[in-house]
């Protein structure tokens, strides 16, 4: 069975579903990202995932547990971390009270923690005591994900973490991400830079309109032409 | 010696006055200052709790003067301050479990929630009025005067005289020591910084695992500690009466939108802003001409605004903010 | 809950509204047989007053989600317009320093527009410095101008007058001028507090309120302040008693109903100044019915049930806000000056928040957000209640502290019945924004 497991998800937000049928799974360690076109329930899949969607089908197991009826909050304490798209840091406080609160739930020291991610980006430590909203983009959604790994999650999901950045920025983003995950920590990731994003993904899952479309490795989605063709311009 | 007087003059009738007004001012826009970032409404219920909390102490000062129980040369009041506080901030938690923790259930609007303080308003106001009734009390005891006009006359041999009141001094001491305890516990304790990560993003402080319950009856606690050391301190220095308080509301509120709503900082220097431009307007500036520019003697007051008009400067500053800087001074939260 | 409620509008929907007016009516009845007919007919004259002042603010929070916190101030201005309109003139005052008070205006008036314009059309520092000098020379100027006018005119006659006294016109056209008065007031709150946070608007109405009537009560050159105006004119056709009294055929009348002549005459006033109340109510329900219906109407709803869509298709919500505000605060306006002509006296002292603020928004919120019926009905219901609310509480505070030995305690409870009014209040706002949201009459 798969680290994380999320198979036949089907709901909405409202009477219509967004989601239909459709299974992710990340095993420990690995980069599973999901891209495809506008609208195709990429981070409606990932919220289902975290638990901020009710789901009328499917299930959600981490580490072989059924997590499907746990609340977000339940599930960060089983073991997930997740950084959302936007307003993912808490502007008026120092970079260091986000990381702070992002181990609001742990009661034992959390120091060494704090410093794995000062090395992570060391760009924080030196901005540790200066205000999250007064920095620029790429680094507060390195200050994000800085909070989310305070928790020392198992499985980090990452909703489009390069979305507004430089390119320059995003490459950075990424190869932390790389490094996240050679600790041992599964990442999932909802992209709209899909070549880059694909080009560091173990796996590589492609929805469209709720559905998986192709499910691959990273690489073997980046040499198929049909997916080329439909979802990377060619 | 003329223009010295004329500073004594300043002094004794504008900054030590104004002074501790723009303290009272400051805690209490302080408390409504909180409740808007945690709770994210304007609470209309601010002034009748600082009667009621006013009201408490009152009650058990003259309990306590009773006894015989005093505080020496300091008020008994500052005694019964820490009962009145626990009172009303046990008051405000029913309040909450009862009346606001269904709104925020339902996720209703910020302008019904301030419907909701009407009412709550209303029932405040009634029990202060069962509790203590509506006519104007004194209760200021222990010594009046750490300077008084006669021993400023001898310490200084100046014409001009200064009076420094107990009360005055109280009032500064307190809300400093109100302000660097509130100050410290927001900036240093988890609590208190789970407070401020709710105000900044409460879906972020929710994923982090902060209780939002546990905010929202901390929040609480604090405001009805602040009403009620905002309430007495006013009461101290000038009187009670209950609907003075709820008066006070327009300039508690300009304070703490001059400042920036939200911003604990916009509402300490809102206070000030507000207490200066209101005591320097509505002062009459005669003596100080007089003393600045000889041989003439204005026929006025050189009053700029009668004190009746009070108010009307909170306002005029307020709709200066709004038209120019609706976030404030400091930058506050925009909704 | 919900299915009950549906159920009901299903079977009493078309019934709701005129039963509760039914026992309404049957409350007034009750009151007229045991307390008298002036005290019932008092009671609900006052209770279609509130009940205008229930439509100005349910147009406000009912069609817009406008939290206007300073109706009394539009009610104390509306009431200034029967003073300025309809008193007669104070004999000279005019002469002496009505054009120095005018001038005066002028002056303040030219250097707000002077400051303004040089806001608009300077950059830097001296713009700062050229704005705060004009608004500076344009004060003592003001003050220099307006300070011996006001003097020589509170100067005259000071027992009876020391006013500038009224045009002398009939007072129904002062009604509508107090309509003007509020919708001008309003214009300029609501031009600078609307479009931000919604409880901006709140503040700045709770401090125009405040402004107003601390004018009221200071400027006697205008009504006297705390002195009050007394024999404000009533409005035709509504006759004076003792005119009644003098009158033989009047007598004769009521002695031949069997009615004692001074009691026919009180509640012949009364039933006259009903009449008049009723056509404004109808008049004005005509009126707010048909905008409603109206494209007009119908945007200003889309606009109130989700702001965000209807400003994303183009809708300038701020304007049509301040529309409404503006217009709502019309309403009050004319709800004051009609007040003040049925009380025939301006006493500034008199307003009070609570009870011309914050009881009306009680009034709309019982009779139900967004329904005209509803502000009605809540209107008269619910000063009802305020006023025997007065009278009952003694009597309930009496019956709680009968227990009691007689000493201070006893005496504190029964003292402090006068104040029930107010816990009840806020128990009927509370109880039905929890568990009734939508009101006795909901809107459709």
């Amino acid at each position: 069975m798969s680290y994380l497991s999320a198979a036949n998800m089907t709901g909405g937000y409202g009477k219509a579903d967004i989601l239909h049928d459709c299974t992710l799974t990340v095993e420990k360690g690995e980069i599973a990202v999901i891209v495809g076109p506008n609208g195709a329930g990429k981070s409606t899949a990932m919220k289902a995932v975290f638990g901020m969607l009710n789901l009328r089908e499917g299930r959600v197991t981490l580490d072989g547990s059924d997590i499907t009826a746990l609340s977000p909050q339940d599930r960060v304490k089983k073991g997930m971390g997740f950084v959302p798209q936007v307003n993912n840091v808490f502007p008026t406080m120092s970079v260091e009270e986000n990381l702070e609160m992002g181990a609001f739930i742990r009661n034992d020291d959390f120091k060494v923690t704090m410093e794995q991610v000062f090395t992570l980006f060391p760009i924080l430590k030196d901005k540790r005591r200066q205000n999250a909203g007064e920095l620029s983009g790429g680094q507060r959604q390195q200050v994000a994900v800085g909070r989310a790994l305070m928790t020392q999650p198992k499985l980090l999901m990452l909703d489009e973490p390069t979305a507004g950045v430089s390119p320059i920025v995003m490459d950075e983003l990424f190869d932390r991400i790389i490094e996240v995950a050679r600790t041992g920590i599964s990442i999932l990731m909802v992209e709209q830079n899909a070549r880059q994003a694909l080009e560091i993904a173990d796996k590589g899952y492609v929805l469209v309109q709720g559905e998986n479309k192709y499910t691959d490795t990273g690489k073997a989605l980046l040499a198929d032409p049909d997916v080329r063709r439909t979802f990377l311009g060619g | 010696m003329e223009f010295l007087n004329a500073l004594v003059a300043i002094t004794n009738y504008v900054i030590i006055p104004a002074t501790a007004y723009g303290a009272q001012l400051a805690l209490g826009a302080l408390g409504v200052t909180l409740v808007y970032s945690i709770l994210r409404f304007s609470n209309f219920a601010h002034g009748d709790t600082m009667a009621f909390g006013t009201g408490v102490v009152i009650l058990i000062t003259w309990g306590f003067q009773a006894m015989g129980i005093s505080f020496g040369p300091l008020p008994t009041a500052l005694l019964a301050l820490p009962f009145g506080i626990v009172v009303t901030s046990a008051l405000m938690l029913g309040t909450d479990k009862v009346v606001y923790q269904y709104y925020r259930k339902v996720k209703a609007a910020p302008v019904v929630m301030v419907m909701v303080s009407v009412g709550v308003m209303f029932i405040m106001n009634a029990l202060t009025r069962f509790l203590i009734g509506v006519d104007q009390i004194n209760f200021a005891d222990g010594a009046r005067f750490v300077i008084n006009a006669r021993q400023w006359r001898e310490m200084t041999g100046m014409s001009e005289p200064l009076t420094l009141r107990s009360t005055q001094v109280i009032t500064v001491v307190t809300a400093i020591l109100v302000v660097w305890a509130l100050f410290w516990f927001l900036g240093r304790t988890r609590t208190g910084k789970s407070m401020r990560a709710f105000s900044d993003n409460e879906d972020l402080a929710l994923l982090s695992g902060i209780d939002p319950n546990r905010v929202v009856a901390v929040t609480w606690i604090i405001t009805g500690a602040l009403a009620t050391i905002a309430g007495t301190l006013y009461g101290l220095d000038k009187s009670f009466k209950a609907f003075t308080y709820f008066q006070l509301l327009l300039p508690i509120f300009a304070s703490a939108i001059v400042g920036g709503i939200g911003n604990p900082v916009g509402a300490i220097a809102g206070g000030f802003v507000i207490s200066f431009s209101e005591v320097g307007l509505t002062y009459a500036w005669k003596k100080v001409v007089t003393y600045l520019i000889p041989n003439w003697e204005p026929d006025g007051l050189v009053q700029l605004l009668s004190t009746d008009y009070k108010y009307a400067v909170s306002f005029t500053i307020l709709i200066l903010v709004l038209i120019f800087k609706p976030t404030g001074l400091f930058k506050g939260k925009i909704v | 809950m919900s299915t009950s409620r549906q159920a009901d509008s299903a079977a009493g929907g078309r019934l709701r509204a005129p039963l509760f007016f039914a026992l309404m009516a049957a409350l007034i009845v009750l009151e007229g047989m045991t307390s008298g007919w002036n005290s019932a007919l008092g009671i609900l004259n006052m209770g279609l007053l509130s009940a205008i002042m229930a439509l100005g603010v349910n147009m406000q929070w009912g069609y817009a989600g406008l939290f206007n916190a300073g109706a009394m101030g539009f009610v104390a201005l509306g009431g200034l317009a029967p003073v300025l309109i309809s008193m007669p003139p104070t004999q000279g005052a005019f002469k002496a320093g009505g054009f120095g008070i005018l001038a005066a205006f002028a002056v303040a008036a030219i250097a707000v527009l002077g400051a303004v314009w040089l806001y608009r059309n300077l950059r830097g520092k001296l713009r700062g410095l050229a704005v705060t000098g004009v608004l500076i020379v344009g004060f003592f100027a003001y003050r220099w101008l307006f300070d011996p006018a006001v003097e020589v005119i509170e100067a005259i006659n000071p027992s009876a007058a020391g006013n500038l006294g009224g045009l002398g016109l009939p007072t129904l056209v002062s009604w509508p001028v107090g309509a003007l008065l509020a919708a001008c007031a309003a214009w300029l709150v609501g031009k600078i507090a609307l479009g931000l946070r919604s409880d901006y608007l709140a503040i700045a109405t709770l401090g125009i309120a405040e402004i107003v009537v601390a004018v009221l009560k200071n400027e006697q050159w205008l009504d006297r302040g705390v002195l009050n105006v007394n024999g404000i004119p009533r409005p035709w056709p509504v006759p004076y008693e003792i005119d009644l009294q003098n009158s033989h055929a009047f007598v004769a009348k009521m002695q031949a109903w069997g009615i004692d002549p001074t009691l026919g005459s009180t509640i012949t006033v009364k039933l006259a100044f009903l009449l008049l109340f009723v056509i404004v109510i109808f008049a004005l329900i005509w009126l707010t019915e048909m905008s409603l219906r109206s494209p007009w109407g119908r945007m200003m709803r889309a606009i109130r049930d989700n702001e965000v869509s209807a400003a994303a298709m183009g809708k300038n919500v701020t304007r049509r806000h301040l529309q409404i505000f503006v217009l709502g605060s019309a309403v009050i306006g004319l709800a004051g000056a009609m007040m003040i002509s049925l009380d025939g006296q301006m006493t500034p002292s008199s307003y009070n928040p609570l009870r011309y603020t914050f009881i009306v928004l009680v009034m709309v919120i019982v009779g139900g957000s967004g329904s005209n019926w509803g502000s009605i009905l809540g209107g008269v219901l619910i000063w009802y209640v305020w006023v025997k609310a007065g009278d009952w509480g003694p009597d309930i505070m009496a019956l709680l502290a009968s227990p009691f030995p007689a000493g201070p305690f006893k005496e504190h409870m029964i003292d402090s019945a006068a104040h029930m009014r107010m816990l009840v209040m806020g128990i009927i706002l509370l109880g039905v924004l929890r568990f009734s949201p939508r009101g006795l009459l909901p809107e459709k």
